[in-house]
Parts: structure tokens; sequence; C-alpha cells
């Protein structure tokens, strides 16, 4: 398949015969992995579905997707020997959305412990008059520390959120939005960052920070 | 704070996207992927793709350009039209759509709905209703739109069927005020202030759209979502992209179009 490419430090071209490709996105179960994988093909990168230990061990970047609920989530990854590997990770890796909370170390969804990576819960957003529960569509994002995941983020930029769950402000938080009250929309802890939103549907927001995680 | 959606309806017909008004009399528009373009560069916040021929001929979407649309675009989409089983809505959303909305095959078979949100989360099933106000005074739902000769008219009143949909499992609706589509003299906003009360769901108005005070107004009185339109989109009555700036100007909470860059220092 031919796409447009645009060229960045993490991208490898397609004839590379490099055995352990750049970027790669665990296959978690997750429905939804299609428009992740275009996302990143817009930016040049061929990011393969997997959930061989060895290839996710060795790639540069790792991108954990995630549609649907924390339980059954860490039950895949349990199921598929993923757990201790994920957590043992040293190169960057990204939660989108479910992806970010399983990162985290317990989530009232399902009362599952996560991965515990990045030390915070993720708690049910309560509705309110007014308040839909799922937040679903486009909030704004504010950064509330400084870190190169943000670099060149505009100070009027919204993100598109689908979710039922989110982690409250902690110092993990680098970036919130708000729905009723502020939650976090960014969290790094060392190698490990989330993103609550989707990246992948947040137009040239999302594309602008999936670059800046391209290039961690 | 929660932006309020603007949302362009692309009506698909043999591969392409085509208007008509009341429903009726359709005209082709334009290309699928061109005006997807087109409008998310106008800082269009979401796409709704109807395939408003696949259920009056009950068949399956076509999942080609479904496909198309989500290798070029990076806002989220929902595409309806034809799909009546969970293996029919998995194709289209592993073709990359993010949500599928359900009309006449949920009043087929309203478990449709609980069984797409077992499998895929209520975030991903939008119930879409065609509503159009009886002799009686009564909103009462429509079946088989998009073909005049098999259209009709069934006994749920509107709001019974929300408030049902609701409850087998929809997470977001449309409704489609059918009086008022196409005809550019404002949405019906008294009857989507009655569907917003017994809707604890998103709600995207659709049908009336014909200037920049009729988005401001189905905002602000009957406190929805979203508001879609097309034909105001399509003949470029109303531009996207000064419809935000007018509605902020307004004091909505909208998303006004980023100058986000993408390279370091641009």
């Amino acid at each position: 398949m031919t796409m447009p490419l645009a060229t960045f430090a993490t991208t490898r071209s397609a004839d590379d015969r490099q055995p352990s490709p750049s970027v790669v996105l665990v296959d978690a179960g997750g429905t939804n992995i299609g428009s992740m994988r275009y996302a990143l093909q817009r930016l040049g990168v061929q990011a393969p579905l997997t959930s061989d230990p060895e290839t996710i061990r060795s790639a540069g970047k790792v991108i954990l997707p995630g549609v649907g609920a924390a339980a059954p989530a860490m039950a895949r990854l349990r199921a598929s020997g993923l757990v201790e590997l994920l957590r043992g990770l040293t190169q960057p890796v990204l939660g989108v959305c479910l992806g970010m909370q399983l990162l985290c170390a317990h989530s009232e969804e399902g009362g599952v412990d996560c991965l515990g990576v990045i030390p915070a819960c993720v708690r049910r957003l309560q509705p309110a008059p007014g308040l839909r529960v799922p937040h679903m569509g486009w909030n704004r994002l504010r950064a509330c520390a400084a870190h190169p995941l943000l670099e060149g983020l505009d100070d009027d930029a919204q993100a598109y959120f689908v979710h039922s769950y989110a982690v409250p402000v902690g110092d993990a938080t680098l970036a919130v939005a708000e729905h009723g009250s502020a939650f976090s929309a960014v969290i790094a802890r060392g190698n490990f960052q989330g993103m609550q939103f989707h990246p992948e549907r947040s137009a040239a927001v999302g594309a602008r920070l999936l670059h800046n995680f391209l290039a961690l | 704070m929660l932006s309020r959606r603007i949302i362009p309806c692309l009506d698909v017909r043999d591969g392409q996207v085509v208007k008509g008004v009341r429903f009726r009399d359709h005209a082709v528009v334009g290309g699928i992927v061109e005006l997807a373009l087109r409008y998310r560069d106008a800082g269009a916040d979401e796409l709704v793709f109807y395939d408003i021929t696949a259920s009056p001929e009950r068949r399956a979407v076509d999942r080609a350009w479904v496909e198309r649309v989500a290798r070029e675009i990076d806002i989220p989409f929902c595409v309806a039209g034809g799909i009546r089983s969970v293996d029919e809505a998995r194709a289209v959303l592993h073709a990359g759509a993010d949500k599928v909305s359900i009309n006449s095959p949920a009043l087929e078979r309203p478990a449709l709905i609980t069984e797409l949100a077992d499998a895929f989360g209520v975030q991903c099933v939008v119930v879409g209703v065609d509503s159009l106000r009886d002799g009686d005074g009564q909103w009462r739902v429509r079946q088989y739109t998009g073909d005049p000769s098999r259209a009709q008219a069934l006994p749920w009143r509107t709001l019974d069927w929300v408030v049902e949909a609701q409850r087998l499992g929809a997470g977001e609706i449309v409704l489609n005020c059918m009086g008022s589509d196409g005809v550019r003299a404002g949405y019906d906003v008294a009857q989507l202030a009655q569907v917003r009360a017994v809707c604890a769901v998103p709600l995207i108005a659709s049908g009336g759209a014909g200037t920049p005070e009729h988005f401001r107004d189905v905002f602000v009185r009957a406190d929805v979502d979203g508001a879609l339109a097309a034909s105001v989109f399509h003949t470029g009555a109303v531009d996207i992209n000064a419809l935000k700036h007018w509605l902020a100007g307004q004091g909505m909470a909208v998303r006004v179009p980023t100058r986000q860059r993408m390279q370091v220092g641009s």
C-alpha cells in the first residue's frame, strides 16, 4: 500500500530489513485498532499489531491501544503472557484511552489491578445534571507540566475523548481536561505515558502529539 | 468543557454523496473521500455517513469506502445504513469506523441494540430515529425512509422509542426531524427539547439547519450535544470554519479550528 510519507527520526523505510519494527501496537484484542494504524501510517510509520513477546520487547516504541473494559483487557494481557513483559519495558511506551488506564495501578472498572507502572488509580466519571457520561466529544487540553510529549501544543488545543472512567489529577499528570471536574488527559512516569483521548482521531492536535511520542 | 459538535452528514448512494429534500429526490453532491477531507479541513468535529439505500435494499454497507475514509480521515466518523448484525457492525468498525448507527434494523429487531452494546461498548452504538409529527399531534417513528416506496409509519411514539433505545444500550441518539429536514427553516427545537428531557446519553439534532443562528438556537434551547446538517454545508450556505468562530463569539463551547503545526518551531 502506498502512503504519503513524512520523515521522522524514528521512521524506517518500508524495505528496511531491520528485524525489530521501530513501533509496534500491542494486540490486546480491542476492535478499533485500524484507526491507530492509519494515523501512524499518515506519519510515515508502519506499526504491526502483535502479541509476540519478543517483537514487543525489541521494538523501539510500544503503543498499547485499548477499546473495551479494563477487566477483560487485563485478562487478555495475562492470557497472552504480556503483563510482566509490559511492566519491564524500558523503551517509550504509550497507552491510549483504555491503554492509558491499564498502565495505572488499579481501575474501578471491574475492580481490577492493572499494570501498575504509573502510580494512579482509575475512577468512574460521576454523572451530574447536564453532564453526560460517557464523556464523548472534543474537549480542551490544558498542559500543567513541561514534557517533550507536549512540545508545540497549542494553548487552545482540543482532543477527542470517549470514556466513562478517568485518572484523577495527580503527580503523573501532564495535561488535564474538564468534564464536571478536572481529570488527567495526559500522564507520564519514566518511559511510560498515557493519553486518555484518541490522538488518532484528534486531527492536527492528535497528529502532533503522536509525532512527539515518536520523537521521544 | 465539552465542545458542542458540528457534524456534516454525508448521505451515500452508489459510492457518491447525495442530498434530497425531505428525504426524497436525491442529487449527487460529490465524492465520499473528497467531501470528507474538505469538511475535516473546515473544522468538522465528526462525520456521519449514511448509506441511505442499504437498509431498504436489505444489503450490508459497502466496507471498501469505509476503509478509504478511515485511511484519510483523522476525526471520528460514524457509519449508518443496513447494519443488522454484530458481524456486519464488526466489519464496519474493523474497517476503521468509530461508531455504527442503526435505524430501521433496530426497529425490526430492538435486541440488536443490546447485542451491539455488549459486543463493542455503548460508545460505539448510535441509534438514529426518523421522527415525524402525525395528525394527532404526536411525534412517531418512521422506518425505511431512504426509499419513498417502502417508507412507513410505525406505532412507536418517538419519546417512547428514545427511552427504550437507551434502556437497550444506545450510547447516542441522532434525532432526524423529518418535518424540518432539507427546508432550512431551523431545527425542530420543540421536539428536540422534549427528547432531550428523556435522553441521558448524547443527543444529536438533525434536520432543518439553514443559518448559524439555527445552530446556536438548538444548542441553547434544546441543549443538544451536537448538530448535524448536510445541505447547508454541501452548498456552502454555511461555512463550518466561520460557523465555529461565530458560535465561539456567541459564548458557545466549540472547537475552533486549530492552528496546530506539526513541526517544531513552525
